[in-house]
């Protein structure tokens, strides 16, 4: 495809642009990198579509400015929204949206001062440093506390608004938290919600995508599960997601440490021949079957803490 | 008369992208960058008021521009620099320093004789603007 009418009577191609850029690359990373989370990809390739072909128009000498790229993650615990937020930083600059491509995170407590006059400083020194990349403030609802009148966490929010609005093209701002807290928080900042130009909720896992980041995080560890532990897992994911204080991927890296717990505990305690490679790699059926989340469904319990451990 | 003190002195004053490109120059070598001010421009006065600390952790100049038009709106009428500092061991001190704002009008410096004994003369320097109190010189 081919873009024609640029001042002097050229034309560009798409293609040559795409290359360029590393676009499809780029995504193709983000695709193998992270399971399922669909809205996300969308979002990201809608994102990185647009600023492509916002470069194609100034070439051509069109211009709209920069777009507003700042963004907030809700989704319930453990759907991905720092690992995205983490790789927001490198995908803006690799597609030169941000100069420097770094991130920032800040909690509350980067933020917010403890006295009067305290505050501005520190969020302004915390603004300075997160210029030509990217601020990640991990769950922003803490930042605004309604039941406190003198809190100082309002004036940490206007001058965060402030560069937001001014200064678009120094710095994206992303926003983190639970679902339900943030609708809270921006239904009680509606100038911070307008500003934030893109809000991306993160679905929960499917079973299935479960067991894949299982699959990774294994491979990552240099773990296996052998035949009979992957259908325990199977079992076990279904009887986890049931469970409450299911937190997605966390809970499945949790049950994943505590089954090489287990393993080591038993190659230690009960070493039968020597240990070989194999051995030391691989996670046995009952490592995975002495959770307590069997123990609770043999016994029809629910677990008290829901702590699967 | 025009006050020529720090890098850059004897060249116009430098555009806000010149002065960009200049921070962007310190940030890659990793110095930390601080903004200064004062209004007493004898080139003796070497310590100058520092408008907030030293910024650290800095990785694009667009927050240390932020810095800069907040010190020229502050001090609209001072002289303001901006300082690089290399803490690199066996260095540790300022790379680079150039004014960024200057008053509009710099009365310059009047030369004082004093006669010590035996007809010696010592020789002073002493600005006009300051004739008059911190903070009301140069209007």
């Amino acid at each position: 495809m081919t873009v024609t009418g640029s001042p002097d009577g050229g034309s560009l191609t798409l293609e040559a642009a795409i290359t360029d850029s590393g676009f499809e690359q780029l995504l193709a990373t983000l695709d193998a990198e992270l399971v399922g989370l669909v809205p996300v990809k969308t979002r990201i390739r809608e994102i990185a579509s647009l600023l492509l072909i916002e470069k194609l128009r100034g070439q051509v000498g069109l211009s709209a400015g920069a777009p507003s790229l700042h963004m907030s993650f809700t989704g319930n615990p453990g759907t991905g929204k720092t690992t995205v937020a983490l790789r927001m930083a490198g995908i803006l600059h690799a597609l030169g949206y941000v100069r420097k491509g770094h991130l920032v995170a800040a909690t509350r407590d980067d933020l917010v001062g403890q006295f009067i006059g305290h505050t501005a400083p520190k969020t302004k020194e915390v603004l300075k440093r997160a210029m030509g990349g990217v601020l990640f403030i991990d769950e922003a609802y803490f930042l605004y506390r309604p039941e406190n009148e003198r809190d100082y966490g309002q004036e940490a929010i206007e001058i965060l608004l402030q560069v937001m609005e001014n200064q678009r093209d120094d710095l994206v701002v992303i926003l983190a938290g639970y679902r339900d807290r943030m609708e809270r928080f921006f239904q009680s900042n509606p100038g911070m919600s307008s500003r934030i130009a893109h809000h991306v909720d993160f679905p929960d896992y499917t079973p299935e995508e479960l067991l894949l980041i299982a699959g990774l995080m294994l491979e990552k560890m240099q773990y296996r599960l052998s035949p009979e532990a992957e259908a325990a897992l199977v079992e076990y994911v279904a009887l986890r997601r049931a469970q409450p204080n299911f937190a997605n991927a966390r809970s499945i890296r949790n049950a994943l440490d505590r089954a090489r717990l287990r393993q080591a505990s038993r190659l230690v305690t009960d070493p039968a021949g020597p240990l070989t490679r194999q051995a030391l790699m691989t996670i046995e059926a009952e490592d995975v079957r002495a959770s307590r989340v069997f123990r609770d469904a043999d016994a029809g319990s629910e677990p008290g803490d829901g702590g699967a451990r | 008369m025009r006050l020529t003190q720090g890098t850059f002195s004897f060249l116009p004053d430098l555009t806000d992208a010149q002065i960009r490109a200049q921070v962007e120059y310190c940030l890659e070598h990793g110095w930390a960058v601080s903004v200064e001010h004062t209004d007493d421009p004898h080139p003796r006065n070497t310590y100058w008021e520092m408008f907030g600390l030293p910024m650290f952790d800095i990785h694009d100049a667009a927050g240390v521009m932020a810095e800069i038009d907040a010190a020229r709106a502050t001090f609209p009428h001072h002289y303001v620099r901006v300082m690089a500092f290399d803490s690199t061991r066996g260095v540790e001190s300022v790379r680079l320093s150039f004014i960024v704002n200057r008053p509009a009008h710099e009365p310059g410096f009047a030369l004082l004789r004093d006669e010590a004994a035996g007809r010696t003369i010592r020789y002073a320097i002493r600005s006009y603007a300051a004739d008059r109190p911190e903070g009301e010189r140069y209007g």
